[in-house]
């Protein structure tokens, strides 16, 4: 610069403020999810047995392999190594009966990784969680193969194998007075393999929640709409509508407040937005197992969330020094 | 390098250091040959100076004919060189090398024109100590168009890692105030806030001014959120707060114009943090325009390959490609960082995490602001994601899981804004 005779032997990095970064990184991220599911997979592998350790193993696997497939043959960065496509998987095999098919979960990670998730750009740019875009797709497509009573119905528990919101859908809340808080919290009912024991799922849920990867605005308003909602209609006609309880241990509920609704791309950041998001879940959720025809609204009702996620982040506080 | 905590639900935390943190002092002997940056852009048919130019200590040097733009010499001796230098955002620069004579000799003409401490007057304070140590902001005082009222003297450090304002306000709190009479006459402005840490409450009080207190957590001490927090204005987005009436000033500048007046002598000497690749930093004095390779060889730095040299503190500061590059009037550290220290930059997309959106201190929701600013639209960041409320704290890119260059995308794209609104008002 000064002196151009000068030699200068090293060459040093330029590059712009700011100097520090947090240490954070997508694949910690992503791991720690893993590592906050581990405890209900557990449980379900337990429960289950080696069937429940195929279909996680084979989910996981083969959503790597089809990302690794999809980003090579759209001749993209290889993106396998930041663990999003492993959560997919595993989240996806969570989601399932142990009993599930082979080809079932191949093809479920390929809707989630492939349609879900890579179409649309790849991590970060998908407008719907990839997971629930798959089992929605997968559930409308085989509904038997999602009937958890059917599909469970060889294995033989010191518990009632039922599944608890397909009994309260065909046989009223009488169906399901045997099924108390604790049980259902144990896993002592029929459901996926990963989404049955509410304790592991809620000790996950609050781990990520203190290490700040899922936001907890999310998690609780979930908990909240579908709390409140099952009371409301619990108590105009507790003959017709179970109470809440049911509602928020049974199904999908707390694997969807934790690890299905916070997905990063598909819901909104700003504090009021996340709020109506997950209230907004939780209301659909409950909507649709009372008055919907299907037997767990869970999924839809994210779905219909994350649609919204972009226009309810309009919501956002006025930036300083803005006029308007 | 300070990383996220294991509790990630809060906002990370980084406090300014304290002094303490910066223990020794250490003085840097004048160098062979220092270098002063003029802000003026370089013009070889204008110069003023010229080649082989006797030049002594403190003496102020017009650059171009019809400009007033000066450097004040820090050194006597001989100009070597006056060549151009291009900094950030294509800015150019015109760098003053001069050559150091073996006596050194102090100049008078400041002394002559200035007189006491009680009759200062705006012109002197605007026509030599523009080039002082902090970079007083003289010529805002006389700006028709800006109408100052308020002088905000700012004795905590706008960046972390940094002691510099710590260290006059700790050492030579008397020159402050001293500068800031001289200020008040010259200026005929009464309305002066001092803002200060915590811990300098006590020693700033006894100036006499009103203090107000600044949290001890960075980014609280950038000007924007000191007129936000303290004095209960807000800036509007795009404009700075000299825009309203405002104009912030730095201990050590205020300190400059104090010493200037008592003993007659501009001051040359810089005082920085120098923060080594371990992290462990001290105090350093050295003469303005000295060449960032002679502190090194002075404290026994080695650098490598692929290293890094910050000029600046670690959110809002500069990384320079010349290990020869000088201290200048603003220059409140230097840090080296190993290159295995260097934090990653990736082309990742953005995942929406939300992070930046809980810790801007602006309320800009960054990760629409990012999306729209990849894809080069700045015209509608501007418009609907407040690109221009942006207070530039770094703390977006700081905290970014992605690792995006979440910051430089801003700066880029306010800069490419500014050029194409000059474009426009030029070409009608």
């Amino acid at each position: 610069m000064v002196d151009n005779n000068m030699v200068d032997t090293n060459k040093f990095i330029v590059s712009h403020a700011p100097f520090w970064h947090d240490g954070s990184k997508i694949s910690t991220r992503n791991y720690n999810i893993a590592l906050a599911a581990l405890p209900a997979i557990l449980l379900g592998i337990i429960f289950y047995g080696m069937p429940a350790v195929g279909v996680i193993s084979l989910s996981i696997s083969s959503a790597i392999i089809w990302e690794f497939v999809f980003r090579r043959v759209t001749k993209r960065s290889n993106t396998i190594g930041d663990g999003s496509a492993a959560i997919i998987g595993m989240l996806f095999g969570m989601l399932l009966p142990a009993t599930a098919p082979w080809w079932l979960v191949i093809l479920g990670t390929f809707v989630a990784v492939v349609i879900g998730k890579q179409i649309y750009g790849g991590i970060g740019a998908n407008p719907f969680n990839p997971v629930v875009v798959a089992i929605a797709i997968l559930m409308i497509s085989w509904k038997d193969l999602f009937d958890f009573n059917e599909a469970l119905m060889n294995y033989d528990f010191d518990f009632a194998m039922v599944y608890p919101l397909a009994a309260l859908k065909h046989f009223g809340v009488s169906a399901v007075d045997s099924f108390n808080a604790g049980d259902l919290l144990m896993g002592k009912q029929s459901g996926g393999i990963g989404s049955t024991f509410g304790l592991g799922l809620i000790a996950g849920g609050i781990y990520l929640i203190i290490r700040g990867i899922i936001r907890w605005e999310i998690a609780l308003s979930f908990l909240a709409g579908v709390f409140i909602t099952a009371l409301i209609f619990n108590m105009t006609d507790s003959a017709r509508y179970a109470g809440p309880v049911i509602h928020l241990f049974a199904g999908y509920t707390l694997i969807g407040a934790f690890f299905l609704a916070t997905e990063d791309s598909s819901s909104p950041v700003n504090f009021i937005p996340m709020l109506i998001y997950g209230v907004g879940a939780g209301f659909l959720t409950v909507l649709i197992r009372n008055i919907g025809v299907y037997v767990d609204g869970v999924i839809f009702a994210i779905l219909i969330m994350n649609l919204t996620s972009p226009l309810l982040d309009k919501i956002k506080p006025k930036a300083i020094g803005k006029a308007a | 390098m300070i990383k996220r905590s294991f509790i990630g639900l809060s906002k990370p935390r980084l406090e300014y250091g304290s002094l303490e943190d910066t223990p020794s002092f250490k003085q840097i002997p004048t160098s062979k040959e220092i270098t002063l940056l003029s802000n003026s852009p370089f013009d070889k048919k204008k110069l003023l100076l010229k080649k082989k130019a006797v030049v002594k200590t403190g003496q102020k040097l017009l650059v171009y004919k019809e400009s007033d733009e000066y450097v004040v010499s820090s050194v006597t001796g001989k100009v070597s060189s006056i060549s151009s230098y291009i900094g950030d955002f294509g800015r150019s620069y015109t760098a003053i090398a001069i050559e150091v004579a073996d006596d050194e000799e102090i100049d008078d003409e400041f002394k002559s024109a200035a007189g006491g401490s009680k009759d200062a007057t705006l012109e002197t304070v605007k026509n030599f100590l523009a080039f002082a140590p902090g970079n007083p902001p003289v010529k805002l005082f006389s700006d028709k168009n800006k109408s100052i009222n308020t002088i905000v003297v700012c004795c905590a450090d706008s960046d972390l890692l940094i002691s510099t304002n710590q260290h006059v306000v700790k050492s030579d709190i008397d020159a402050i105030k001293n500068g800031i009479s001289i200020l008040k006459t010259a200026t005929k402005i009464n309305n002066i806030i001092m803002v200060a840490s915590q811990s300098q409450m006590l020693k700033v009080s006894a100036i006499g001014e009103k203090v107000n207190q600044v949290n001890d957590t960075y980014p609280s001490a950038l000007p924007h959120l000191i007129m936000k927090n303290i004095l209960g204005k807000v800036v509007p987005a795009g404009k700075n707060p000299e825009d309203i009436g405002v104009c912030f000033i730095s201990a050590e500048a205020v300190a400059s114009i104090g010493n200037a007046f008592n003993s007659g002598q501009i001051p040359v000497t810089k005082i920085f943090t120098l923060v080594k690749k371990d992290g462990s930093k001290s105090l350093v004095s050295a003469r303005i325009g000295t060449p960032a390779s002679d502190i090194f060889k002075a404290l026994n730095i080695t650098l490598n390959e692929n290293d890094r040299i910050i000029f600046g503190g670690p959110m809002t500061g500069s990384s320079v490609y010349s290990g020869d590059h000088p201290v200048q009037t603003d220059t409140d550290a230097i840090i080296v960082q190993d290159r295995d220290d260097i934090p990653v930059i990736s082309d990742y997309p953005c995942t929406n995490c939300g992070d930046c959106v809980r810790v801007c201190p602006a309320n800009i929701q960054v990760d629409m602001l990012v999306r729209l600013l990849e894809g080069g639209h700045y015209e509608e960041a501007a418009d609907q994601y407040d690109l221009y409320s942006c207070i530039e704290c770094g703390l977006c890119s700081y905290v970014c899981v992605s690792g995006m260059p979440i910051f430089q995308y801003i700066r880029s794209a306010k800069y490419e804004l500014g050029r194409a609104n000059t474009a426009e008002a030029t070409n009608g």
